[in-house]
């Protein structure tokens, strides 16, 4: 499937305010196994220098992934979400998310190409607080299958 | 920085787990019969449980849960997860391609499923710990 790539360089508006809880953190923590005390008890985090429980690494992504609906269903770009699959992920953080961080998506298209009748299209999520500090940035490609 | 192997079983109950705590429901990591559907042999793992463990590797090997600094992977063959008591395995493993004078340690990263690589261009920057 091809996309429009005069998408490329579009920048979104921020997303609204996602609040990270600690319980959500745990909860995330222990469905991938990690036992690290940093991930659950906030005294062990302080101990670190964070002022709570800290995300693991992949966390951002629950956030990300639901601010990049705003792409996904943006009906300009036409992306037919059934098809989609995920191909590339990479995170570069600031600093990790902790418990407590109230964050703002701002999604922008970096690129957009087709090859062999599949579109690929690659986002980055500049992850901030709601006071502009950056936390993570964060690149998803998504795999558009063509139609077989 | 001790690369050691690390192991990881994966069953069906530990992708519904991940999808209530991630909020991906996408069926085909609980549903044969969409798994199936979609040409897929069965239900596979989500690629983001994958690339977590492979978080948990990587902070494991730098002593620190904070230590990552940057991570990427391309997701390139499914983690099929048979409806059992035994699930399937991922191993991790891991070569240092560079130490920076700053401080940083950069890994290539390998994740195998049976036997096959199920990641390509995996690489995560630790700051080294002490």
């Amino acid at each position: 499937m091809s996309l429009d790539p005069s998408f490329v360089g579009r920048t979104y508006p921020p997303t609204a305010p996602y609040q990270v809880g600690r319980e959500k953190i745990r909860e995330f923590a222990t469905a991938i196994g990690a036992t690290d005390p940093a991930h659950h008890d906030p005294a062990a985090a302080r101990a670190l220098g964070h002022p709570d429980v800290v995300a693991p690494p992949t966390f951002p992504v629950l956030i990300t992934m639901a601010a990049s609906q705003q792409i996904v269903d943006d009906p300009a770009l036409g992306v037919d979400y059934s098809r989609v699959v995920h191909g590339d992920q990479r995170f570069a953080y600031t600093r990790p998310v902790v418990a407590g961080d109230e964050l703002v998506c701002v999604n922008t298209i970096e690129e957009i190409s087709s090859r062999s009748g599949h579109g690929f299209l690659t986002t980055r999520t500049d992850v901030t607080t709601v006071a502009g500090e950056p936390v993570v940035a964060v690149w998803s490609k998504l795999v558009v299958r063509g139609e077989s | 920085m001790e690369l050691s192997t690390r192991t990881f079983r994966v069953t069906r109950a530990d992708l519904v787990r991940y999808a209530g705590a991630s909020g991906d429901f996408n069926p085909i990591h609980w549903s044969d019969r969409t798994a199936t559907k979609v040409g897929l042999p069965g239900v596979i793992a989500h690629g983001m449980f994958t690339m977590a463990l492979v978080g948990r590797a990587v902070t494991e090997w730098a002593g620190a849960p904070d230590a990552v600094v940057e991570f990427g992977v391309r997701f390139t063959r499914p983690v099929v997860v048979p409806d059992d008591d035994e699930g399937t395995e991922i191993t991790v493993d891991a070569v240092v391609k560079e130490v920076t004078e700053t401080g940083l340690t950069r890994l290539d990263v390998t994740a195998r499923c049976g036997g096959e690589k199920v990641l390509s261009q995996a690489r995560a920057t630790v700051r080294t710990a002490g």
